[in-house]
């Protein structure tokens, strides 16, 4: 039985395939029942991992198998319960305190880490001596490497009009940053077939069987 | 209405239907085009390959469904050449999908490492929430982030963690990541605050932005690229596996984008549409 | 207390979190640990308010009979059926509350939960994600244009890239010899990923970086309050 219910999965997962798909010819009623039950699912997976995984192991079992040496996690707990009274208009007030931790949390460490590793290595990175390589190619990256980076810092200083020397180094940045928006594009392009190469290897391989998957 | 002016208003369905046939021929007829490896692939080859007998490796499986198709080879490609190396592999996700991406990355490889045994050579310990924060957790306590693995078994129960405190503990760390939480904030606390060695896989889409980790300081040893670095890594360790197969696909729609690219540049000068704005 | 307080909160707590980081022995490092495993919980319980405000809003919309409402019902039920099997009988790991399911896992062969996230929604979630590959190809056609010095340097860099990183650019340029090997297309997607687009991404992760840095401080300093929401 396992295996019809496995091979009716294959159908399901091929007939939702085409549900999607039928979008590209019309949006249309199959297409939008199809993102519903998409939506549905992934919110309920969402919640139960989330208890499974967080709530059950962090909170539940140490509240529950020994308060006496958890007896602080009552206050995340109340803080949790907080959060969700966000639902009710009229209490929604008190997730502010719940929010204010994860917020305040979240800015205090983003700030040193993103200080530290996308700012002052980022920096110290560029500093390099480009007058030594093994060879022409890696001397004039290194020289790319800091006449762009700089020029490209220089292009996002928008307190100062863009005018004269400054506005002529600008536009060099400018330049290096086209060059990496179209690098992006090339990658996003990679990205997306990928996805479609997925897709078609499912329908050919595990559905038709054309090919081996 | 003259040639080009009738390409130009072409119904994009017939678009879609070039993109998806151009992109099925080469899946079932096999060109078998070369595949070159580049350097930041090789590191993470590297990085595996050269690590201490029996090292433990965590492995954070930041992904789900949406982006398997590129991340989920790269993932078994390094799981085989981890069990081929006879490492201790720690399981861990910062997406809820993350944890089934591991138990099927994990069932897959069974079949070619039967003799492997949970919780002595492997361990999943689950999805946890909260990024950077997390991360950071982990870096000073991993008990204390995961008490329990995904099955709910307490980790003091667990011999693979008989020797892991925190992150410190582990040689180093692959995050496979198709967005936030994912390996800039492995970059920005295990190795740039714990200084544990970090590796990765991305989609294709995220690699331009975590280049710049890839420097001297090695914030990023190595990384893999979408389904190409997925491909360049099965045929490091010769194994192909559905990345090395996509790839002529992948040839043929960047071909095809490419031409249509081009039609489009041809048609937009010369029907004249480049005048038209100017005026 | 409702507006106040919270910014106290965050003040403090920010700045626990920095000074952990340059101090963390006692009692700012085990400050930080308890801190941020309380963390851990209340970002589940976020998560748990991001899915019920979904059904929250669903069911209005449904209440409401609002454009559409018909399909919001078979949201709300996915989401019912999802949660309601994954407690009774649970996920593949762990048993629910009747237990592993037993009989069902020899009748679907695996969990119901995992049944449905096997064949349903990962097949959706792939599936729409991959239309976008015909979107951007259809844009491609369209859109994309050189129309200007700036907009030429892009075109130019991406079909580098898009030609160089995959085996039909290694096909195309195969043959030049050893010391031409600078042509090579692998050759140049490599220069400009390891260089050009570098210096582009470099520069726009230190501005980001420094608007972060920025926004945090603020934030910790109660200058910017708009995550309070509300009056």
């Amino acid at each position: 039985m396992a295996l019809t219910m496995e091979r009716l999965g294959v159908w399901i997962g091929v007939a939702l395939t085409f549900a999607i798909y039928s979008f590209l010819y019309k949006d249309n009623p199959v297409y939008k029942i199809a993102e519903q039950i998409f939506v549905g699912i992934s919110a309920g997976y969402w919640f139960i991992y989330t208890i499974f995984n967080i709530l059950k192991p962090n909170l539940y079992t140490p509240l529950t198998s020994d308060f006496g040496n958890n007896t602080l996690l009552v206050l995340p707990a109340i803080l949790g319960i907080f959060m969700l009274c966000r639902l009710v208009p009229k209490i929604n007030w008190v997730s502010r305190y719940a929010i204010s931790v994860v917020v305040g949390t979240t800015a205090g460490l983003a700030l040193i880490r993103t200080l530290q590793s996308d700012v002052i290595t980022q920096m110290s990175e560029t500093i390099m001596n480009p007058f030594s390589g093994p060879n022409t190619a890696v001397i004039l990256g290194k020289w790319i490497l800091i006449i762009g980076t700089t020029t490209g810092i220089i292009y996002f200083f928008f307190s100062k009009k863009h005018t004269g020397a400054f506005g002529a180094t600008a536009k060099v940045g400018v330049v290096f940053l086209m060059i990496s928006f179209g690098a992006a594009f090339g990658y996003t392009v990679m990205a997306r077939i990928s996805l479609l190469i997925g897709r078609l290897q499912y329908l050919l391989g595990e559905w038709l069987g054309i090919i081996q998957p | 209405m003259s040639f080009f002016e009738k390409l130009m208003k072409i119904d994009r369905r017939i678009i879609f239907l070039l993109i998806f046939v151009g992109v099925a021929i080469p899946l079932i007829v096999a060109l078998n085009f070369e595949l070159e490896i580049t350097q930041p692939v090789r590191k993470v080859h590297g990085l595996v390959e050269d690590a201490d007998d029996g090292a433990y490796i965590l492995l954070s499986f930041d992904y789900g469904p949406s982006t398997k198709p590129e991340i989920q080879p790269m993932a078994i490609a390094i799981l085989k050449h981890a069990f081929e190396r006879d490492y201790k592999v720690v399981c861990s996700a910062l997406w809820p999908m993350g944890v089934l991406m591991c138990s099927e990355a994990i069932e897959s490889v069974k079949e070619e490492y039967p003799n492997i045994e949970y919780g002595v050579d492997y361990v999943n310990l689950g999805y946890k929430a909260g990024g950077l924060v997390t991360i950071n957790h982990m870096g000073k306590n991993m008990r204390e982030t995961f008490p329990t693995d995904a099955a709910n078994n307490p980790i003091s129960e667990i011999s693979i963690m008989d020797n892991i405190k925190n992150l410190t503990n582990f040689d180093f760390i692959v995050g496979f990541s198709s967005g936030s939480p994912g390996l800039k904030e492995w970059v920005q606390v295990a190795h740039d605050a714990y200084g544990v060695p970090v590796a990765g896989g991305s989609t294709a889409v995220q690699v331009p932005s975590l280049s710049p980790y890839l420097n001297r300081e090695n914030q990023l040893v190595g990384l893999l690229g979408g389904l190409k670095g997925a491909a360049e890594y099965e045929k490091l360790i010769a194994s192909p596996g559905t990345a090395v197969k996509g790839m002529d696909a992948q040839s043929i729609a960047h071909l095809l984008i490419i031409i249509f690219i081009t039609i489009g540049n041809i048609g937009y000068f010369v029907t004249g549409k480049y005048k038209q704005k100017r005026l | 207390m409702k507006r106040q307080f919270p910014l106290v909160i965050t003040f403090f707590v920010g700045m626990l979190v920095i000074v952990s980081q340059f101090i963390p022995h006692q009692p700012f490092g085990h400050l930080s640990d308890t801190l941020e495993s309380w963390f851990l919980i209340i970002s589940g319980f976020a998560i748990l308010l991001g899915q019920l405000n979904l059904l929250k809003v669903n069911i209005i919309k449904i209440h409401r009979k609002s454009r559409n409402w018909q399909y919001y019902i078979v949201c709300v039920v996915s989401f019912v059926v999802m949660i309601t099997i994954g407690i009774l009988w649970g996920t593949q790991d762990q048993p629910g509350l009747l237990g592993q399911g037993s009989a069902l896992v020899s009748f679907f062969g695996r969990k119901p939960f995992d049944y449905i996230f096997k064949y349903f929604f990962e097949n959706l979630s792939a599936t729409m994600f991959s239309l976008l590959a015909f979107f951007m190809a259809s844009a491609s056609y369209r859109a994309f244009r050189a129309r200007n010095l700036e907009s030429s340097l892009l075109l130019i860099s991406a079909v580098l890239v898009m030609l160089g990183r995959t085996t039909i650019g290694t096909w195309l340029t195969g043959w030049i010899p050893e010391n031409l090997t600078y042509l090579h297309l692998p050759q140049i997607a490599d220069f400009i990923m390891k260089y050009l687009q570098k210096t582009g991404q470099r520069a726009i992760m230190i501005c980001a970086g420094l608007g972060i840095v920025g926004s945090s401080l603020r934030i910790i300093l109660g200058i910017e309050r708009s995550y309070l929401g509300g009056k």
